[in-house]
């Protein structure tokens, strides 16, 4: 069952409530018309069949603690997309803010143009959970911060071919793929190394670069097209030498 | 070259004629202090290893056992005591920083020992507890600015206004955050029993509920922290309240780590981390960087829970507590809960642990007071934390404006700590800061329950007297009541903050 409704005007409280009660009532795809910065849309939901399509800019936090559904974004997006969340998907065609994917523990995040600052900052990982997040187009500062598991991969196809500096500082776990293309304005934190990435690597984020392609209308060409490079961090125990016993 | 030795703290003194070579304290001691000798049939013991925990002496059948401290002396020295020159020696050599447990164990002046209580004298009675009702129940929650009600016909009447869930203790007494990871499960089930059983609530701490702990999920607070760790939808639907953690007494400012060795398959399932990884909690949260996003997260808790839930805030007590503690409340949470700085801890360096914060009877009061001042205090509860250990402490804290207390240290000397302050080792003989199952299984859950329950029976009492001898019957009527107290050897700017008068001061 599908249905759509109009955020036009509403606040976020009344807004999450009508989505939560739809879905009570067994909607499987809601479509929310007119979003404009409410926050929360998405949260805490637990329904793996559920799909949310927002058109509009939903506020901060999407889908924070998710567990399950899916969310499409037609528009950008705002801070905090996917904040702790478990599983689940949240694909936007558009631009996003700061600290998507914070603490993320599992599902995926596609984000079709640009990201902010601190992205991907302590994502983890946990048994069969490995959250991925795919950006199409840069990065600012501190990407991948903390980083404790899971897998980025920056594109770089937008114009702003650009991303900032100390990629994954204070980084113990997991791995963040970056295109050549963005390498000479990529600065490292200092607990990381960069490798060009092989064929293993490849194999591994083909799957995903090819969903991000059909989910944007892109050719597969364009997206797998040039070098890659992997960045891991160099120890999974960054600070277990600062303390004395 | 100085070596780094490792300061002998404690002589282990074994009253041969006592001893029956039975080997227990060999056996127990995980410090690997005491040893047997086969070929000479002697009992030896390396001082230098001794934390001083005391489990020996209390095993030892025939009390044979003696823990004292080491009387070896350097030169009498008020500024470079024999603490401060072992510390260079050890730093000197390791290059790190020095980590310790528990509270801070520094003589800041303790203001609960410079204020007394007062009692009723003629003028008004005191009540006997004893035979006359005595209410120490106690709400946590975001109580409403007024009460609006519609009498629909006589005597029935409505209530116009949505009041909050509110937590409902039957004293006013928690047990505060320790997570299973710093202390062991023994430990956590003993906490969540005995306030399951004394009909308060116990705290997760930041590392996720363990499932066996699930039985006891009503009477729980569950923190969330920088880490996340453990922290989905479920272990928030599961709990009876939330709480946001910013700061910890023990170690204001900082993060935390808990290191991989120490995250056991258990502990990765709690955590929801892979076995083996370092679990680091950033200093900050790093969606709040100002009164503005704290509100963000308490409402995202506060929706995933579909408002059914009070969201409250944890900081440290620290020089700007009172504003801070302001925005709190108008960020919209449900309570305060500030943690002054002889708050216990798992693992804090010791410089941070010893010299910043400030202490709680301050806060409390500085806080109350400013909540009050803005007209908000009705808003948030005030939970005090940090180094309570008697009833009269907590009776004046409530006095000074808090609604409850938490406590830890004194909780875990009920399950048997003797403050060694090594928790951070993961060697703790009485079974509580280890998960070293050899060491886990001396602490009984169901006894540790009974003698948590035993000393919130007795501390209930004791309060009970204490404002029964006021002549108050309900811990409601002492909260912020400070003409309760005069202080004593206090300076003007003391009895300011504090809000008090001076002993000998009439009303
Ligand atoms: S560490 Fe504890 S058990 Fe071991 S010798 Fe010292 S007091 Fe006894
Ligand atoms: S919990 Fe254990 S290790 Fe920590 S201070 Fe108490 S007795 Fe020592």
């Amino acid at each position: 069952m599908d249905t759509s409704i109009n955020a036009y005007n509403i606040h976020y409280k009344i807004l999450n409530e009508k989505i939560k009660i739809l879905i009570r009532e067994g909607y499987e795809e809601i479509t929310v018309q007119g979003v404009c910065g409410q926050r929360y849309i998405g949260g805490g939901l637990q329904s793996k069949k559920v799909k949310i399509i927002l058109y509009g800019v939903p506020g901060n936090d999407l889908a924070v603690f998710m567990d399950g559904p899916e969310i499409v974004v037609m528009g950008n997006a705002q801070d905090g997309v996917g904040n702790t969340m478990n599983s689940g998907r949240i694909v936007i065609h558009g631009n996003a803010g700061d600290i998507v994917g914070h603490s993320m523990r599992g599902g995926e995040i596609f984000v079709k143009g640009d990201v902010g600052y601190r992205v991907g900052i302590h994502m983890k990982e946990y048994r069969d959970m490995y959250p991925v997040m795919v950006i199409g187009g840069s990065a600012r500062n501190f990407l991948g911060e903390y980083m404790a598991g899971g897998m980025i991969i920056l594109l770089g196809m937008t114009e702003r071919k650009y991303v900032g500096n100390y990629i994954g500082t204070g980084m113990h776990g997991g791995v963040i793929y970056i295109r050549e293309s963005l390498l000479r304005s990529a600065s490292l934190g200092k607990e990381v190394n960069i490798f060009m990435a092989d064929t293993s690597d490849m194999d591994k984020i083909r799957p995903y670069l090819r969903r991000f392609a059909s989910y944007y209308g892109f050719t597969e060409n364009k997206v797998l097209k040039g070098q890659f490079y992997k960045i891991i961090p160099i120890t999974s125990r960054p600070y277990g030498k600062i303390y004395t016993y | 070259m100085a070596k780094a030795k490792n300061i002998t703290e404690f002589i282990i003194e074994r009253d041969e004629r006592r001893c029956i070579k039975c080997q227990a304290c060999v056996r127990v001691c995980a410090s690997d202090v005491h040893s047997y000798d086969d070929e000479s049939q002697e009992l030896l013991s390396d001082n230098s290893r001794c934390v001083g925990c005391h489990f020996c002496e209390d095993i030892c059948p025939t009390g044979a056992l003696t823990i004292k401290r080491n009387p070896s002396a350097t030169k009498d020295n008020a500024h470079w005591t024999r603490d401060y020159i072992y510390r260079i020696v050890k730093q000197s050599t390791t290059g790190g920083i020095l980590l310790t447990g528990m509270g801070n164990d520094k003589q800041y002046k303790n203001y609960f020992e410079h204020m007394v209580l007062n009692a009723a004298q003629v003028t008004n009675p005191s009540i006997d507890p004893l035979r006359e009702p005595m209410e120490l129940r106690t709400f946590i929650g975001r109580r409403p600015d007024r009460i609006r009600y519609e009498k629909i016909k006589e005597n029935k009447y409505i209530l116009k206004e949505s009041i909050s869930n509110l937590l409902h203790l039957e004293i006013p007494v928690m047990f505060s955050a320790m997570s299973f990871g710093s202390i062991s499960l023994n430990a956590c089930k003993s906490l969540a029993k005995a306030a399951f059983l004394s009909g308060t609530y116990w705290n997760t701490g930041e590392g996720g509920m363990h499932r066996n702990l699930y039985p006891y999920a009503e009477r729980a607070i569950v923190q969330i922290a920088s880490g996340r760790f453990g922290v989905n939808t479920e272990y928030l639907e599961r709990a009876a309240a939330v709480e946001i953690k910013i700061g910890q007494g023990a170690k204001p400012g900082i993060g935390g780590h808990l290191p991989g060795e120490k995250v056991s398959e258990e502990i990765s399932l709690t955590r929801m981390i892979p076995e083996g990884t370092d679990a680091i909690s950033p200093a900050p949260h790093h969606d709040i960087y100002s009164i503005e996003d704290l509100r963000q997260l308490i409402f995202a808790i506060k929706e995933v829970t579909s408002y059914k839930k009070p969201v409250g805030v944890k900081i440290a007590a620290v020089h700007n507590v009172a504003p801070i503690a302001s925005g709190i409340v108008r960020a919209g949470a449900d309570f305060v809960t500030i943690d002054g700085i002889r708050g216990g801890t798992g693992a804090a360096p010791l410089v941070i642990r010893d010299n910043v914060g400030i202490p709680i009877e301050l806060a409390v009061a500085v806080v109350d007071q400013r909540l009050r001042d803005e007209g908000i205090r009705n808003q948030a509860s005030i939970i005090a934390a940090g180094g309570f250990k008697t009833s009269a402490d907590i009776v004046k804290a409530i006095a000074l404006g808090a609604d409850v207390v938490y406590i830890g240290s004194a909780a875990l000397i009920a399950l048997g700590c003797h403050l060694c302050q090594k928790c951070y080792t993961g060697k703790c003989n009485w079974g509580i800061a280890t998960q070293d199952s050899y060491l886990t299984k001396r602490l009984n859950p169901d006894i540790g329950a009974e003698r948590l329950c035993n000393l919130l029976k007795a501390w209930a009492l004791e309060i009970k007297e204490m404002l029964g001898g006021m002549g108050i019957n309900a811990i409601e009527s002492l909260r912020g009541n400070r003409e309760q107290l005069r202080g004593i050897d206090l300076t003007e700017t003391e009895l300011k903050l504090l809000g008090i008068k001076y002993a000998g001061e009439a009303w």
